[in-house]
């Protein structure tokens, strides 16, 4: 960046100062008031505590101001000599506890309304992977819906060779729905390390504790769309593991749960079927860029992962292939992913990387291999 | 302090707080980790379960009151089993004898071993969630391939606070081959 | 006994050897401001890719070692070492002692530490890097899942751990066996009461950092399960134990820096400090506060409602005691004959910025509404308000105060004045825009970020390599001053200044108060 444009910057930067306050989406100064009404609790709360700490501060910065201007040694005063008062000390000791106390009574109802789980009419798992988010959908017959939620911004936007979109670090491939005006409560858990999961304007936030269950709840009375991240240090990809919630209509909730039970049994049909290798390749491109590219490269050049371009794994046995992706290698970053991906997904993506960045096996891996490999 | 542990007064204050030194220290151990695990097992404050059979005697059934109880399974890391309940949740009668099973199945060659770990939310149901047993009380091994169905059976006391009315009870199974020993998991 | 005290030893080995308090407070000085260089200069890596979104310098990995590193390196190589380094040199001068009560040990406790943060830094180039699990280390990641450099940084640990106790035995023992006849406890200057206070929290508390790193220790290398679930531990044990440490550790930083702003607001007010004796029973029952207050720094972690409850109120008491504190120094002020040179300037800077610190402090006490502050940027600007503001600030002008009495040599007014300002205005720049960003949801511990955050992080990221490149300035002017500042020679420098130290020779000679003073009937 040349002088000229942090010049620019810094001027754009202090003229950002001197734009209208709070409505912005951008530039937000403050918390968001949200959508539920636990949240606007919590935002008068904050509000509340933030309007006496002005007042108390402008009234003890007003007096060392005046003694400041007015007690300087250069007006010619002579300093007083005083240096206790036992009754100022007990008043100024007394007052401030009456106003924690006028504080910690709103403080007390507004956490228990936060600890209030009860009465949750759909409950749904969130667990906490390194570097993403597993939502399920606990249903009665054991149906359950679930399914992962990663990162949808490309690292080509992250590496600054494309532009960045409005949502950016925000958007995810599978948001969370849930229906408005419905109590849901989360049961929060995560797979190796601490995350902690966290919706701004729903005013959710629980950690997510490997072999440990927290649970939380909500009740959005306004469809919309909700993104928040993780916000608990579990990793290099901290930053990247956004959660975005949609809530819906009940009636439009019911056909999108009905829907995903539908493709969960479509796409174990589809692993039943001999897929064409050009609809492999394309799955494989797209599960490729979600799941692979952020350590294996755009060009499967390797990063924080090892090269697939021209490696041993890529081109040798099928099934050696199959071990890494579906059971990871264990003592590296490299996970197993057959808890993660579908058979289609895993089939996909490994035909991809043998055909792909120059390796052109021409080897073809059908989600039965998958299945039959991970059999025995 | 009455004691005089050296001539030189600054010698015994010194003395006096390396004492206190590795006393804190070994408050960590013998004070702070006894502590919390006694108080998160008597008040059952982290959901944390007891390790052990439930073994008092049983209270008559509260036919009035249902409480829903879920299961939830979560693999640790890489632990590769498929592991479900085999019911995602089952009404229940404070005082009653339950039972269920888990389905493990081990999709591997090698033989392993496992440890599933419950939770349970809301946290301060787990003092009344009896296990009279549990595949959680010992590690499972399973061979290669194999797979078994792991039995649970439970008591929700009838003291359970009446606002409590869905209990979730939550294994995540952790793969503990490495530390327990081939010997084991092969048996 | 006169007879054999000739000057100091001459060359390197006057200061590998040296017992003298003197010579081990400016060695502590010098260390920890190469420290404050080095921690400044991880953040300014953590501020220059947080200049605008995308990655441009660092991976995120890498950038999770810097601000690991960051917290490690200001926390305890900068700000303890520090004040630790004022304690050695005004302690036995403020309280008529010849030196420390145990000369040796205080050569020990400095000297472990370059090797300890040697060790530290050489992390960054072993097999996987750094740490990168944050200041705060939790559990599993800094277990099961850190690099293999974990147990080096663990043994960094122990070893500044040790330094650290071993001099507070050394201040408490001082303090309680070599006041000079007539100065009774409450005759003590406050500086001497906050260490006194703070060096008893050492020892409670360091020994309870070191048992927190064993038990990761002996869960990472000896198959135990302290925070493993899998063996029945509790990832949520390793946060109780670490902030039943953290917690009292932040008021370690503090009390010393409320002590020397205790000694430079009524010299340059010219009026004695108000309520001496509430201002000591203020910081004792802020450090009895300090060690029931732990699990704020937890409210999301799923703690039953009554503990979330408990631990609020008492950590909102807190502000009780703070708040006294803050108004006695004010009432110090009211009615004085006030002068503002650069020391003055720093400790009303302190004055100013450290209560608008507390007041975020107040906020994120207040449970339910931590659960929109927790991990994000709030709780970061709210931190280095009361850490950088608060402690770096006071101890900024601890060094204008006493340098002249250390050397004999007045440093250059405008540019300390100028320092001041720069600083001042860097710092605000810097750190208010991170409440907004907070605020409007950027989580802590990112290397990147959402647009909406885009400028605030600018600005703020300019502020840093202002308030950066303003403390070269100060170096230059300390170095300057020693080696060339105009001379000064009256015991009492300042005009208003009180206490033993401002009764002998400036410079203050190798050996002071070798014959104990006779005490006055107040205290300073």
């Amino acid at each position: 960046m040349s002088i000229r444009q942090l010049a620019q910057s810094i001027v754009a930067a202090t003229a950002m100062l001197a734009m209208p306050l709070a409505m912005a989406e951008t530039n937000r100064i403050n918390m968001a008031k949200g959508v539920t009404e636990v949240g606007a609790q919590i935002y008068d709360l904050h509000m509340l505590i933030f309007w006496i700490c002005v007042v108390i501060g402008v009234a003890v910065f007003a007096v060392m101001l005046y003694s400041i201007f007015y007690h300087r040694k250069s007006r010619g005063v002579t300093p007083a000599t005083f240096h206790e008062s036992t009754k100022v000390e007990v008043l100024w000791t007394i007052i401030p506890f009456f106003i924690l106390i006028g504080m910690a009574v709103p403080a007390t109802s507004t956490l228990l309304e936060v600890y209030n789980n009860d009465d949750a009419e759909l409950d749904i798992l969130v667990t906490g992977y390194q570097w993403k988010w597993k939502y399920e959908y606990l249903d009665e017959n054991g149906e359950n819906v679930s399914f992962f939620s990663n990162l949808a911004t490309s690292q080509e936007a992250i590496y600054n060779t494309e532009p960045k979109d409005a949502n950016y670090l925000l958007e995810v491939d599978e948001p969370l729905v849930i229906p408005t005006n419905t109590k849901v409560r989360f049961l929060v858990t995560a797979n190796d390390v601490i995350h902690s999961w966290w919706v701004p304007e729903i005013a959710v936030k629980r950690d997510a504790i490997p072999g440990f269950i927290n649970e939380t709840w909500t009740n959005v009375p306004q469809e919309g769309i909700y993104r928040g991240q993780c916000t608990e240090l579990c990793g290099a990809y901290h930053g990247f593991m956004p959660v975005v919630v949609h809530a819906v209509s009940p009636d439009e909730f019911s056909a999108w749960l009905g829907a995903k039970r539908s493709a969960g049994a479509a796409e174990a049909a589809l692993a039943e079927q001999e897929m064409s290798l050009s609809d492999l390749l394309a799955r494989g491109e797209q599960v490729y860029g979600g799941q692979c590219l952020a350590c294996h490269g755009a060009n499967g050049e390797g990063g924080v992962g090892k090269a697939i371009a021209g490696s041993a794994v890529a081109l040798g046995d099928i099934s050696k292939h199959l071990e890494v992706g579906v059971k990871g290698v264990s003592g590296t970053a490299m996970q197993a992913f057959g808890g993660q991906l579908s058979d289609v997904d895993m089939a996909a993506v490994i035909t991809y990387q043998r055909n792909a960045f120059g390796n052109n096996t021409g080897d073809v891996v059908q989600p039965a291999d998958v299945a039959n490999f991970k059999k025995g | 302090m009455p004691m005089r542990l050296s001539a030189n007064p600054s010698i015994d204050t010194a003395i006096k707080l390396v004492a206190v030194t590795v006393v804190m220290f070994a408050f960590v151990f013998v004070v702070m980790v006894p502590l919390y695990n006694v108080l998160c097992d008597a008040l059952g404050i982290n959901g944390k379960t007891s390790g052990q059979a439930y073994t008092s005697a049983v209270s008559s059934i509260d036919d009035s009151r249902e409480v829903l109880v879920q299961f939830v399974a979560t693999n640790n890391e890489r632990m590769p089993w498929e592991f479900r309940p085999s019911v995602t949740m089952m009404r229940v009668h404070p005082g009653a004898a339950n039972d269920t099973v888990f389905l493990a199945a081990n999709p591997t060659d090698a033989a392993m071993v496992g440890q599933a770990i419950p939770s349970i939310s809301p946290a301060r149901a787990a003092a009344y969630f009896h296990k009279t047993e549990c595949f959680c009380f010992n590690q499972q091994p399973l061979a290669g391939k194999d797979q078994a169905e792991l039995p649970l059976q439970f008591i929700v006391d009838r003291d359970l606070p009446a606002d409590i009315k869905r209990i979730t009870l939550s294994y995540t199974i952790f793969d503990v081959t490495d530390s327990v020993g081939p010997q084991v998991a092969a048996r | 006994m006169g007879d054999h005290h000739h000057g100091p030893a001459k060359g390197l080995s006057r200061w590998f050897f040296t017992t003298n308090h003197k010579d081990i407070g400016t060695m502590y000085l010098w260390f920890s401001f190469a420290m404050f260089l080095l921690g400044g200069f991880f953040a300014m890596v953590i501020r220059a890719e947080l200049f605008q979104p995308g990655m441009q310098l660092v991976e995120p990995g890498f950038f999770n070692q810097m601000t690991t590193l960051h917290g490690l390196v200001m926390v305890f190589g900068a700000i303890m070492p520090s004040f630790v380094g004022l304690a050695n040199w005004l302690i036995p001068m403020m309280i008529g002692a010849p030196d420390m009560a145990l000369p040796r040990m205080n050569n020990w406790s400095f000297w472990i530490l370059p090797p300890g943060f040697l060790m530290l830094a050489s992390t960054l180039f072993m097999e996987g890097g750094a740490p990168a699990f944050g200041w705060t280390f939790y559990a599993p990641l800094s277990t099961t899942y850190a690099a293999p450099s974990v147990t080096f940084f663990i043994f960094a640990i122990h070893i500044l751990g040790m330094s650290s106790i071993m001099g507070s035995i050394n201040i408490i023992a001082t303090v309680m066996n070599m006041r000079a006849p007539g100065m009774t406890y409450m005759k003590m200057p406050l500086f001497v009461w906050t260490w006194l206070i703070t060096a008893f929290l050492l020892v409670a508390v360091m020994p309870v950092l070191a048992g927190c790193v064993t038990m990761m220790l002996m869960d990472i290398h000896f198959g135990t399960s302290f925070f493993s679930a899998a063996g029945g531990g509790d990832p949520v044990l390793f946060q109780h134990v670490f902030w039943f440490f953290g917690h009292p550790e932040v008021y370690i930083i503090i009390l010393p820096a409320f002590g020397v702003i205790s000694q430079i607001i009524p010299a340059f007010s010219r009026k004695p400090l108000f309520g001496y004796a509430s201002m000591v029973y203020a910081t004792a029952s802020i450090a009895f506060l300090s060690f029931i207050v732990w699990a704020h720094h937890m409210y999301t972690v799923g703690m039953p409602v009554a503990g979330e409850l408990f631990f609020m109120y008492a950590t909102m008491l807190i502000a009780v005691p703070t708040g006294v504190k803050v108004f006695n120094w004010v009432a110090t002020m009211w009615r004085g004959a006030i002068t503002l040179e650069t020391p003055m300037l720093f400790s009303l800077g302190f004055l100013v910025l450290f209560t608008l610190g507390g007041f975020t402090g107040l906020m994120l006490s207040i449970a339910p509404a931590d659960f929109q502050y927790h991990d994000t940027y709030f709780v970061v600007a709210h931190f280095h308000y009361v850490m950088v503001a608060g402690a770096v600030f006071s101890m900024t002008a601890a060094v204008y105060y006493w340098l002249p009495k250390w050397c004999g040599r007045m440093y250059n007014e405008n540019m300390g004045k100028l320092h001041f300002w720069v600083s001042f205005v860097g710092f605000n720049i810097t750190f208010f825009p991170q409440h907004f960003v907070g605020l409007s949801g950027m989580p802590r511990r990112i290397p990147d970020y959402a647009l909406q955050f885009a400028d605030f992080n600018m600005m703020s990221s300019i502020g840093a390599f202002i308030y950066g490149a303003s403390q070269l300035l100060f170096l230059y002017n300390v170095i300057a001053t020693i080696v060339a500042g105009q001379r000064v020679s009256d015991e009492k420098v300042w005009d208003g200044a009180e206490g033993l130290e401002w009764t002998i020779p400036t410079p203050a000679p190798y050996h002071t108060f070798e014959v104990p003073p006779k005490i006055e009937a107040s205290h300073a």
